[in-house]
């Protein structure tokens, strides 16, 4: 399929943990875009991508950096995963190396994190991470549109 | 004489945190803690003072895995008190949901935490590099066992579609008939995966448990039973306290439960079910546990992957005749009117017999609570399995021991958060 697809994933009755479904709201309707609320389960998540070429994928991260501040992943190297003691849930990391071990990668993953200020019970987003999230949603219109620049020059 | 100590300070692929001690002197097994460090959770007493209708939400919220066991238990409990039964279109929709449970739960154990071990991963995804096939299959098991729950639970994960009474609203038949194609497929799957895991190699290694589960003289047991036992215990659920007694050891967040009568553990969870209820499985789980070689009681622990998965197949089954046999229940729940007393519940969560208490005041106020989860049940019994375990295996190094030791521990599936309301190994040798 030649559109992209965009991926929230989290939960947006726990604060900042909304930023990926906020993400995916806001690019619903853009033209050449799809847009997805998953929750991570793996086997979920292949079926959600697949199909898809260009797949967003939009969480919110805990790192200690500023709230709202990006960070851009791509899945071509394995991704970090940290160490587990309890499988209540795989993580993200673990569903996008499960589904690379089962061959069933999209062929392009980007891995957008927003990082989260709160995440107590309640649908609202922190200023911090609103801003994170308006900025990202910029940032996935103008990569998809200088794609496609790039190939429609490559075209002529 | 020589001490080994054998710890393992933060158990892996089971849920919740725990730690393992074992301690062994010369050729002696000296002690042996299955160590449960999760802080306690406090669940029973958040329930008091609140309103009883408020308690199948907030029990939900004991597990990611096992939701729907707490709230079924607490709901069965209340509704006791209240002198309220629920129509049997009700009570099947019920057991289509903890079908579902089982499936999803079952199917992360076999396929992603417990496979690994007897295949030599490290886990599940590593595993996955050499057997896509059969983790895809186990993947898209789980996922059907979810997507049965966001059905008939508004979502899989602490569902929200279930009350006291029953449910706030009943899935449509069409809905539900739209699943009728992804469980026949699981069915399928589930028999095909069987015949895999009947070929892997078991440690030989048989305990002499007492097996207790709940006993129905028609149906495989989920919602309903007695508490029965292989030495012949035959009560009503009411009796639960006086059947077990519940104590606190030092090394645990969880309270150990013994049989008051003789002092034994008890083993709940999957092969205890089918060691007192194997008639009564459906017939193709029947057939299917017959050619994997399950006999009349199996007592290895280690076979109980297979037990598991014969389950599963019961569960796809038994959803598949409730979705085929499904109408839209009259109401989506029974009127509810709070009534002061003592109400008691329990069902087969996926790890076993999974007991709720309640007393209510005339106004419907909690004031008193008891919840206790089977895995909390299964702690004595996993420290008699390793205790016997490594005094067998005392010549393998220390290594091996205690991968060996965490497989034991892995044997049950432990929910450890549901638990403490706990695993790291360490072996001493003297």
């Amino acid at each position: 399929m030649s559109e992209a697809l965009v991926i929230g994933v989290g939960n947006p009755w726990r604060g900042d943990d909304g930023v990926g479904p906020a993400v995916a709201r806001l690019l619903a309707g853009t033209p050449g875009i799809q847009v997805a609320e998953c929750g991570g389960e793996p086997a979920e998540l292949m079926q959600c991508w697949s199909g898809y070429e260009r797949v967003f994928l939009v969480d919110a991260l805990v790192t200690g950096a500023a709230p709202g501040s990006l960070l851009r992943l791509t899945a071509e190297t394995p991704l970090p995963r940290p160490a587990r003691h309890s499988s209540h849930g795989l993580g993200l990391a673990e569903a996008i190396e499960l589904a690379r071990a089962l061959d069933a990668l999209p062929p392009e993953l980007v891995i957008y994190g927003i990082e989260a200020e709160s995440l107590a019970d309640g649908t609202r987003l922190s200023p911090a991470a609103a801003s994170g999230v308006a900025e990202l949603v910029l940032s996935i219109q103008s990569e998809l549109h200088q794609r496609k620049d790039a190939k429609t020059q490559k075209g002529r | 004489m020589t001490t080994r100590t054998i710890e393992v300070n933060a158990l892996a692929r089971v849920e919740g945190e725990g730690a393992l001690y074992v301690r062994t002197e010369g050729e002696r097994v000296a002690e042996v803690k299955l160590r449960i460090y999760e802080p306690p959770r406090f669940f029973e007493g958040f329930l008091v003072g609140r309103d009883f209708r408020e308690v199948p939400d907030i029990t939900a919220r004991i597990c990611g895995i096992c939701p729907v066991a707490y709230q079924m238990g607490a709901s069965q409990a209340l509704e006791q008190v209240c002198g309220v039964s629920l129509d049997p279109a009700l009570e099947n929709l019920r057991r289509l949901i903890y079908c579902g449970e089982w499936i999803e739960s079952h199917g992360l154990h076999v396929f992603m935490l417990h496979l690994p071990d007897f295949l030599g991963y490290p886990d599940g995804i590593t595993m996955a590099r050499d057997y896509p096939e059969l983790v895809r299959n186990g993947l898209r098991i789980k996922q059907i066992g979810n997507a049965l729950m966001r059905l008939v639970g508004g979502r899989e994960v602490h569902p929200v579609n279930l009350k006291v009474g029953g449910f706030y609203r009943a899935p449509t038949p069409a809905q539900v008939a739209a699943l009728r194609e992804d469980l026949a497929w699981g069915l399928e799957a589930a028999a095909e995966a069987l015949e895999f895991l009947a070929g892997l190699e078991f440690p030989d290694f048989e305990m002499d448990y007492e097996f207790v589960s709940l006993v129905h003289p028609d149906e495989y047991p989920i919602l309903h039973g007695r508490i029965g036992s292989s030495s012949g215990l035959d009560a009503p659920v009411e009796d639960y306290d006086r059947i077990f007694t519940e104590t606190h050891v030092i090394h645990s967040n969880a309270l150990h439960s013994h049989l008051s009568d003789s002092g034994r553990p008890a083993f709940m969870g999957p092969m205890a079910r089918f060691a007192l209820n194997r008639e009564r499985l459906t017939p193709r789980a029947a057939a299917l546990a017959d050619k994997a070689g399950l006999g009349a009681v199996c007592r290895n622990p280690f076979k109980s992957i297979l037990v598991r998965m014969v389950e599963i197949a019961f569960a796809f089954e038994e959803a598949l005749r409730l979705v085929e046999a499904y109408q839209a229940p009259a109401r989506p729940a029974v009127e509810m009117m709070p009534r002061a007393g003592t109400g008691y519940g329990a069902t087969e969560a996926p790890r076993g017999i999974c007991y709720h208490r309640y007393t209510l005041d005339e106004a419907g106020m909690i004031q008193d609570a008891k919840i206790v989860a089977p895995t909390s049940v299964n702690q004595p019994s996993i420290e008699a399995d390793l205790h016997g375990f490594v005094q067998d295996n005392l010549d393998l190094p220390d290594d091996q021991l205690r991968h060996r030791c965490e497989q034991v521990i892995r044997n049950y599936d432990p929910c450890i958060s549901c638990a403490t309301h706990f695993l790291d190994l360490t072996v001493e040798r003297a």
